[in-house]
């Protein structure tokens, strides 16, 4: 282990997150709240401090696999733990646990709250909510590679740790180069969502925040009506935004260099076919509660779209829509957006290269000589990747199972222990039953919580780094 | 810059880090995915899996925006192929390296290069084999960097523990012993200084010094080096290295015996090289070393293809013999365990290679604003000599050396002026059209003016 290396990375971190506190403050400053002077003091105790822990550089720089997994699991929870102050020190949430979790939630882009009354909440902390889910979106690491040399030639290790997605591709040779394109791709794109937004009738205030929450694929709501509350057209325009951050970003590179055929790759095209699926067999199944077929397929849309890229905002209850629609929901719970998206979930390209091995397999049961590889978009799939996501869907079966028995002496019924389980650790926010999308999670003990929020952080990072990060396998000499 | 890099062997894989580090932007192509994997694991470049000789695989490297293309395959035919392949796809943009290094091609190397439309050709066992005959022709010397077209050459020895050298001060070379010499750098331990004026000399220092060739003679006598060619070489194992390098080592007069234990190899030899002792033995064989005269022979040379083989050989010459010796290295990467051994001069062909075509990098960006004529690393990764030719205007000229405001740790230590070598004083100039070899600890030096504060 490179302890210094690592001590170092945090340090830039939480300088990082001095700078990121800065938005919360300028908006208290804008509001005239008393917030202004919490946050500014947190931006300058963090910068100082950060400043002072990586002023001295390690001599080796060098990082390895394991190196970079601890660094991305520890960044994760240190950046949680900062962001959890405000909401602590200023009495807006006044258990610590629930502030972590509000925190983790936020940055994990989850978007499951313990708050139930968010018209009482100071605008500078609305404001960090939504801010938490842009920066855990696309990840924190990723964007101080865009800036800053962190370890030369290993940063690829830190890259695949916090990247989501079975395998990561560089766009360009370098690291920091890739890491600056997709931070250009994801700035246009919300951008892009701001002004449509604004164009509504939404405010200023109202449209950074409610793009922050889509871009992140967070779903942290800025009002007690939430997305229910706004026109049709805001709607609209987030259905699309939420299913746009969904789509691996890759694509939208491959698309600016004209590369059209190889943006369409077989993914994206599952993950708009499930979309299309379970909003015509929703449609169907829920058209009596809705006045029209406009209305119905915009509510459904807007709900399908939220859940499957992880988003958890909500315009209908569907807590109360047919039990067939809430299984499909639950289902695309699972299946989750695109590799390397800012969305959660076990991925639809995981899925693809699972159900390609288990064909094979059967195949080789009839063939017992064959000799077959997996192939996604006319490449071989290496038996290494499918190992990997073998392993990852057994350790994300165990955790589902360990934290519905922690969560289950609690006393819930199965319904909101097994989507509560489901939506931290898919990053969704919203469950059914007693978590559904207009109830909140302060209900759980806080033994849950601490549960549901290591949940959330593995969910983010794809488990590998949060269980390797408590295994005794890392730390052995 | 835009490389490619076709193919992930020792050579590859050396050009890719060093490439690299160089700043430029590199695409590594290789069909074993578990390699590209390894390349992009340790490195910061971009890995495509495929065959580098398909129209597919070579676009998705981003051959149409590449600057250079480098085949560096197993293959002679497939790297040439790949390099035609490059240069179309890239529409005559993208410049091509390949390696060649069967000694049947080598021949026609200039001829392929035109016709084939190839920046380059590189052999990478030629290059080793010249590298060895240089420094057998002037065995006082680990290595030999030549810059000017040759007009001066940079030597690196080790200073003997009773070298009168030892406890003088780099100041006093000149008027104690009466002849013009540069100290460049100075080795020690794992420490490298660039030599100023008040550095003293230590035992065991290995120092690197700048001369006209006969200045270096009168150098090395004085300070009782002993600095005679040798007459006669024993070498050990029969590759396409020893075969170059015999012809080589023939043409200036020095005899080789050569052992070689594949009998038809040592008939090859035999039938293709005149005047050569080929020696049909295991050279691992004590009794054949000692039969071959090993303990007299001015030069061993151990170039079997087993690293391990060559080093032990090598320490086995040492032990029985004063002679200088030659070890080639292809593979194992432990220079610093290696650099403790009493191995006289260690060559690694993939280094050598991986050099050529830096500087050849180096060289291409040229035309980008640098000058830089030719670049060797003195010290791997802490010093390196960069030859920059002087154009109008630049704000160096005719301004006396030691008026100019030189960053720390950079050191001028050569001009040439039509055709002259000036071992440059504080009172020097440099003048409109001088080449100047500068020594450095700033790597990446791309412009004169780079040298000044």
């Amino acid at each position: 282990m490179n302890f210094r290396m690592t001590i170092y990375v945090l340090g830039i971190l939480l300088a990082f997150e001095g700078v990121f506190f800065g938005l919360p403050a300028l908006t208290a400053g804008i509001y005239g709240e008393k917030q202004v002077w919490l946050f500014l003091a947190l931006a300058l105790f963090c910068l100082i401090g950060g400043f002072l822990i990586a002023s001295r550089k390690p001599k080796n720089r060098n990082i390895f696999a394991r190196d970079g997994f601890v660094i991305v699991a520890l960044s994760w929870i240190v950046m949680s733990f900062f962001g959890a102050l405000p909401f602590y020190i200023s009495g807006c949430i006044p258990q610590f646990v629930d502030a972590l979790f509000e925190s983790v939630s936020g940055f994990t882009t989850t978007g499951a709250s313990i708050l139930s009354d968010l018209d009482s909440m100071p605008k500078s902390m609305i404001m960090w909510r939504s801010f938490t889910h842009w920066i855990g979106g696309m990840g924190v690491l990723v964007f101080i590679m865009a800036i800053l040399p962190l370890s030369g030639a290993s940063n690829m290790h830190i890259m695949r740790a916090e990247s989501p997605g079975p395998s990561v591709s560089k766009l360009v040779p370098r690291v920091k180069n890739t890491a600056m394109l997709l931070y250009i791709i994801y700035i246009f794109l919300t951008l892009f969502e701001v002004v449509l937004l604004w164009c509504g009738e939404m405010n200023f205030f109202e449209a950074v925040n409610v793009s922050f929450a889509t871009a992140g694929t967070g779903g942290f709501s800025i009002n007690n009506a939430g997305m229910a509350g706004t026109s049709a057209y805001s709607q609209i325009v987030a259905t699309v935004f939420m299913i746009l951050f969904g789509i691996n970003f890759t694509s939208y590179f491959l698309l600016l260099t004209g590369k059209f055929r190889e943006a369409f790759n077989t993914e994206l095209r599952v993950f708009l076919l499930i979309i299309a699926a379970a909003i015509i067999s929703i449609s169907i199944n829920v058209h009596q509660m809705f006045s029209s077929l406009g209305e119905t397929v915009r509510h459904v849309s807007f709900t399908v779209g939220s859940i499957i890229t992880t988003t958890g905002f909500s315009t209908a209850d569907f807590n109360l829509w047919p039990a067939f629609s809430k299984t499909v929901l639950v289902l695309l719970m699972f299946i989750g957006a695109c590799a390397g998206s800012t969305g959660g979930g076990i991925k639809v390209s995981r899925f693809l290269i699972l159900g390609k091995s288990m064909r094979n397999q059967f195949r080789t049961m009839l063939h017992p000589r064959q000799v077959r590889k997996v192939r996604l978009d006319g490449r071989q799939i290496e038996s290494e990747t499918i190992r990997t996501i073998n392993a990852y869907l057994f350790c994300y079966i165990l955790i589902c199972i360990v934290s519905m028995l922690v969560i289950s002496l609690d006393g819930f019924d199965l319904t909101t222990n097994f989507t509560s389980v489901a939506a931290t650790l898919n990053n969704i926010g919203p469950g059914l039953s007693r978590v559904g999308p207009t109830e909140n999670f302060a209900l759980f003990s806080p033994l849950s919580k601490g549960m549901l929020i290591f949940n959330m952080l593995a969910g983010r990072l794809e488990i590998f780094p949060m269980i390797l990060l408590i295994s005794p396998m890392t730390w052995k000499k | 810059m835009n490389i490619i890099i076709v193919g992930l062997g020792k050579v590859g894989r050396a050009l890719t880090q060093q490439l690299n580090e160089s700043g430029n932007n590199i695409t590594v192509v290789d069909l074993d995915a578990g390699k590209v994997n390894d390349v992009t694991d340790r490195t910061d470049v971009m890995g495509v899996t495929g065959n580098g000789l398909t129209r597919t695989v070579l676009e998705e490297a981003g051959v149409e925006e590449a600057d250079l293309l480098i085949a560096v395959t197993g293959s002679d035919e497939r790297n040439l192929l790949c390099c035609l392949l490059a240069k179309r796809a890239g529409e005559g943009r993208c410049q091509t390296i390949a390696r060649v290094r069967s000694p049947q091609y080598s021949e026609d190397g200039a001829f392929l290069r035109k016709e084939l439309g190839l920046a380059m050709i590189i052999n990478p066992e030629y290059a080793a084999a010249a590298e060895i005959a240089r420094v057998l022709r002037f065995p006082s010397a680990i290595k030999i960097d030549t810059f000017v077209k040759g007009r001066i050459e940079l030597l690196k020895f080790k200073l003997p523990e009773d070298s009168p050298l030892c406890g003088m001060a780099v100041r006093e070379i000149e008027p104690k012993l009466h002849c013009d010499v540069l100290v460049c750098t100075v080795e020690r331990g794992d420490e490298a200084f660039i030599a100023s004026g008040d550095f003293i000399f230590r035992g065991r220092d290995v120092i690197s010094i700048i001369a006209e060739p006969k200045n270096a003679f009168t150098f090395f006598r004085k300070i009782n080096y002993k600095a005679l060619p040798v007459h006669d070489a024993l070498i050990a194992g029969g590759g396409d290295i020893t075969h170059y390098l015999c012809a080589m080592l023939i043409k200036s007069g020095i005899g080789v015996t050569v052992i070689e234990k594949n009998p038809d190899r040592a008939d090859q030899l035999s039938d293709e090289l005149s005047g050569v002792t080929v020696i049909n033995a295991d050279a691992t064989d004590q009794e054949v070393l000692m039969q071959e005269q090993i303990d007299k022979a001015g030069a061993f040379v151990a170039l079997t293809n087993i690293d391990e083989e060559n080093i032990l050989l090598s320490l086995f010459a040492r032990s029985v013999s004063k002679g200088k010796l030659v070890t080639k290295i292809n593979r194992i990467d432990f220079d610093h365990v290696i650099e403790r051994l009493d191995l006289d001069t260690v060559i690694y062909p993939k280094n050598i290679t991986a050099e050529i075509i830096v500087r050849y990098v180096r060289a291409m960006k040229n035309t980008i604003g640098s000058n830089v004529e030719t670049l060797y690393q003195l010290i791997k990764g802490k010093v390196e000599a960069a030859e920059f030719t002087i154009c109008e205007g630049s704000p160096i000229i005719g301004i006396p050396l030691m008026d100019l405001k030189f960053k720390e740790g950079v050191l001028v230590a050569a001009i040439v002026r039509n055709r002259k070598v000036i071992l440059p004083r504080g009172n020097d100039r440099i003048e409109d059209g001088d080449a100047v070899v500068i020594v450095s600890n700033h790597l990446g030096l791309h412009d004169i003016t780079d040298i000044l504060r």
